[in-house]
């Protein structure tokens, strides 16, 4: 296996005892974009969480490793997992209303980091916020930089996170459902920033998100979740033209798709539910939970 | 413009509350048994020395006739003459206002810095036994009045383990020739360090008893407020971008979590200014709530209006600075 960001038979449970995540293994490579899909509560947030260091308190990992840039997350100090993942890998939020701190210029949120952990110089790092927000098309950048949260739209704080992400020029950015909070016409300009400025960089990106129609769009690979159990990784082309897990197989036929939006659809059916529940089972039985 | 409407009608509303406020008093204290003429004078006076008495103070007058003639008055800042002490009030009230200026604030930011402190640490070290001894704590501290723990402090620093002074404001035998009765600020100014420190060394104890209740009010509310604006996400991206526990707390949650506790630390200064009242004259300090007791005792009712008036004043004060820190620490009020 080789990979930027390698999960290997990562377990996360609730303290409380519940599982959350069964052994997901899963491989983003550089430069290229991984989706990671599921429906809601599969628990693909929480696995870009376990990476980020971010997970909910409630939540613990049991098992596994997470190699980001050739060192184990997992290994590694608190403090010392903070500054490697603040250096290499940055987070696209999901809700930009909330992202963004309310009490703070834009400026200092895009470069105090920059300032802070990065050892930057001011001035360089002010520049830098301007380039970028010059990139992700933010018109009067420096008028911008001065305002309040509350002074810009959905969209275009969006576009800031989106700036701030690859300010730092990370080498994997995981995107936690960027467009879902978004009115549907922002959506696309938005997806279509974040796969151009993924491709200008060259991060490796983990898209999260429960829209195969989007996954279709922006990435290379793909990991279906269930029940916080990969039930099907593949090649995107391959698993549009042949999905082999009959849950994935259901997820495709219950997607509109854009060539016809209007075509029937097909519910996930109770048998493929069932199918899948079966394995998850089978699974912690095996696993001895 | 607007800013400038805002503030007439703040300027308004407050001469309306004042005015209130003389109505209220000027009626209560009339009407509440207790003639201050009979105080006065010795047992065996005539009724024709009591009657003098009573048309020389105007008592004679309907109450309505008084206080026009009061408010009069007022109008030309003469807030009448002090029946006991036979001098002016305003030059009375205003001569101990520094004194209970200066306890308050000093308990004030006492508080800060204990319930800020508890706060942080709470939040800091949430979910653990940290956090359960700052709950504990702020609890008990806030099921004991301030006088209470005001007699506590007295047995402890003043009679058990006698460091502080448990009564006055000065030492006399300190020789100070100050020109205002900011004796804190002034001393401060001038770097005299010797009354510095036995200005402390008087207020400490009654600025501690009025200060827990509230320090353990901030401590409680400040730490829910964090604790909640910790989930929030920018607190979360914040993480991510490798910032640690301590720096998130203090400057991505802290500048928003304050806002909740800066309006209730308002409405709780001008509790603790009540407060002033018991405690100053538990510590025998010579303040204004000191001199409120001697007045109500005397029946003094020009004293009482003026110190009823003065008090009211402070408050709106309070309040008015409250609101506009509120709008400096909240961009989203600095258009609007």
């Amino acid at each position: 296996m080789s990979g930027y960001l390698i999960i290997r038979n990562l377990t996360v449970r609730l303290r409380s005892g519940p599982v959350i995540l069964r052994s997901v293994s899963l491989n983003v490579a550089a430069g290229q974009v991984h989706g990671l899909v599921g429906e809601s509560g599969a628990g693909k947030s929480m696995i870009g969480k376990a990476v980020l260091g971010t997970l909910p308190r409630a939540l613990q990992i049991t098992g596994g490793e997470i190699w980001l840039d050739g060192v184990d997350l997992l290994s590694l100090s608190a403090a010392e997992r903070r500054r490697r993942i603040g250096a290499t890998a940055a987070l696209i939020p999901q809700d930009p209303l909330t992202a963004l701190n309310p009490s703070k210029r834009i400026g200092p949120q895009i470069t105090r980091r920059l300032i802070d952990i990065l050892g930057w110089t001011k001035q360089a790092a002010e520049a830098r916020a301007l380039e970028l927000l010059d990139e992700v098309q933010i018109p009067n950048a420096a008028r911008v930089m001065r305002s309040y949260p509350h002074e810009l739209s959905g969209g275009m704080r969006q576009r800031i996170l989106i700036a701030s992400a690859f300010a730092a020029e990370p080498k994997l950015i995981i995107a936690d459902e960027p467009t879902t909070a978004l009115d549907v016409t922002v959506q696309k300009q938005i997806l279509r920033l974040i796969a151009q400025m993924q491709a200008r960089h060259g991060t490796a990106l983990l898209f999260v998100t429960h829209d195969l129609g989007v996954v279709s769009k922006v990435c290379d690979t793909l990991s279906v979740l269930y029940a916080g159990k990969v039930v099907e990784e593949a090649r995107m082309q391959r698993f549009f033209m042949r999905p082999i897990h009959s849950y994935s197989r259901a997820l495709l036929s219950a997607t509109p798709s854009y060539e016809d939006p209007l075509g029937s659809l097909t519910p996930v059916s109770d048998t493929v539910i069932e199918e899948v529940e079966a394995e998850v089972r089978w699974h912690d039985a095996r696993a001895g939970t | 413009m607007t800013l400038l409407r805002n503030i007439l009608i703040r300027l308004l509303t407050t001469l309306v509350t004042l005015i209130g406020v003389a109505v209220i008093v000027f009626v209560v204290i009339r009407v509440v048994p207790g003639n201050p003429i009979a105080m006065m004078l010795p047992p065996g006076a005539t009724e024709a020395d009591i009657a003098r008495l009573q048309t020389q103070y105007g008592f004679d007058k309907s109450i309505f006739e008084q206080f026009v003639i009061w408010l009069g008055g007022v109008m030309q800042g003469d807030f009448g003459t002090s029946i006991s002490l036979r001098q002016p009030v305003a030059g009375l009230v205003l001569g101990r206002l520094p004194a209970t200026l200066e306890l308050s604030i000093f308990a004030l930011s006492i508080a800060i810095v204990i319930g800020g402190t508890m706060a942080l640490l709470g939040t800091r070290y949430r979910d653990t036994k940290t956090e359960g001894a700052v709950d504990i704590s702020a609890g008990m501290a806030l099921s004991i009045p301030d006088f209470l723990w005001g007699l506590v402090l007295i047995l402890l620093f003043g009679v058990l383990w006698p460091v502080f002074h448990i009564s006055g404001r000065i030492s006399p035998a300190l020789n100070i020739d100050f020109n205002t009765n900011f004796y804190f600020f002034e001393a401060l100014v001038r770097l005299r360090f010797d009354v510095l420190a036995d200005l402390i060394g008087h207020m400490f104890m009654p600025a501690l008893a009025l200060a827990i209740p509230l320090a353990a009010i901030i401590a409680q509310l400040l730490k829910q407020s964090l604790k909640e604006t910790m989930h929030l996400d920018y607190v979360t991206l914040a993480r991510t971008k490798g910032y640690g526990e301590n720096h998130v707390i203090t400057r991505e949650a802290l500048p928003n979590a304050i806002l909740p506790t800066l309006t209730l630390v308002g409405v709780q200064f001008t509790f603790l200014i009540g407060g002033t009242v018991i405690i100053e004259r538990l510590f025998s300090y010579e303040g204004l709530g000191n001199m409120a007791i001697d007045a109500v005792i005397n029946r003094d009712l020009p004293l009482i209006q003026g110190i009823v008036i003065l008090f009211a004043l402070l408050f709106t004060i309070v309040n008015l600075v409250v609101d506009m820190l509120y709008v400096v620490l909240n961009p989203r009020l600095r258009h609007a």
